[in-house]
């Protein structure tokens, strides 16, 4: 157990390094309009999605009705609806887990699910586990110490965030040296580049990840050759 | 406070819920059934494709009328990269990365 929490320890420390000023700065934020760090837990702990927890400080400003909170929830966090995908069969052999792993299927933590390396001797129950884990137990610990000792930082950490961009980045580069095939990458990068475009950059997300969805159903024959051979037969 | 104890720990339910929902939609649309082929293997092609979506997602804000806008993230993702495909090293490439991003966001630009 020792060895699986020091490789979740491990494999998460980009998110802890890219959380620190994203999450004191919630801190901060939900202080200002007049929550505090119990609040600023809370909404750490049960929504656990750092975008739709800056926009809900706006929403704390009053005004918005539930339909509304609803609408934006659903719509700006859209993009989760695909990441289950990949690990349906896998969560379900976890058993009761599943629930926990599904709840915190943020961008990140799909990142490093994506991205899980560990050796034979660790239980790939427990290292998923413990790697979701640790992002949460970052998130509300660095968003409640932004609530209480925020304004105290003396350092500049702007641009720490980019620690986000740099492990997705590392991650795409790891996936496409093992791929056989790189299509989906490219598809998802003109697919995106495309959208951002026409649709702009607060909303092209949702419309990317549909144009790319169909465009690798419509070329599997071209990207999994052998496989789409073998059901053939 | 603006709004009362109740109407914040509505916002907070509604939010919770809503995002668990998506999160949990794939689970429950193939629940107790085969997961068909094609949905196996969108699961095995969608983690690249999103990942450079997530890629692009973070570099949604480049603008380019001046040069602050766009260098230094184009700099610092293309240091990152070399620096991955060179060493292979994850630590390396992130820190590599974060701290010329760092350093062209708060000394250069």
């Amino acid at each position: 157990m020792v060895k699986t929490l020091r490789y979740a320890v491990k494999h998460s420390f980009p998110i802890f390094i890219s959380f620190i000023p994203v999450g004191l700065a919630y801190g901060v934020l939900m202080q200002n309009v007049g929550y505090n760090f119990l609040w600023t837990g809370a909404c750490s702990l049960f929504v656990m999605a750092g975008s739709l927890q800056y926009l809900m400080v706006s929403f704390f400003a009053g005004g918005v009705s539930l339909a509304t909170v609803a609408i934006m929830a659903l719509l700006l966090n859209s993009r989760h609806i695909f990441y289950g995908l990949s690990f349906i069969e896998k969560f379900r052999s976890f058993g009761f887990w599943k629930y926990f792993l599904i709840y915190s299927l943020t961008d990140e933590n799909y990142s490093l699910h994506c991205s899980h390396d560990f050796d034979d001797d660790i239980d790939e129950k427990w290292a998923y586990v413990l790697t979701a884990l640790m992002p949460i137990l970052y998130w509300v610990v660095l968003s409640i110490l932004g609530a209480l000792i925020g304004t105290l930082i003396p350092f500049d950490t702007t641009g720490i965030d980019f620690a986000l961009t740099a492990l997705f980045i590392v991650i795409l580069i790891e996936q496409m040296s093992s791929a056989d095939n790189r299509l989906p990458a490219l598809l998802a990068f003109i697919s995106s580049i495309v959208c951002l475009i026409f649709f702009g950059p607060s909303n092209f997300i949702l419309p990317s990840l549909v144009i790319t969805v169909a465009l690798l159903t419509i070329l599997r024959s071209r990207i999994e050759p052998q496989n789409t051979k073998k059901e053939e037969n | 406070m603006v709004l009362s104890t109740t109407q914040s720990i509505l916002i907070i339910a509604v939010c919770a819920l809503c995002t668990f929902a998506e999160r949990a939609l794939p689970f429950l649309l193939f629940r107790g059934k085969e997961v068909p082929e094609i949905v196996r293997y969108l699961g095995r092609v969608l983690p690249m494709a999103i990942m450079a979506t997530l890629v692009m997602y973070c570099l949604k804000g480049i603008t380019f009328s001046s040069a602050a806008g766009f260098a230094p993230p184009l700099i610092a993702s293309a240091l990152t990269a070399l620096l991955h495909i060179w060493k292979r090293n994850t630590m390396l490439s992130i820190f590599g990365g974060t701290v010329c991003y760092m350093l062209l966001v708060q000394v250069v630009f």
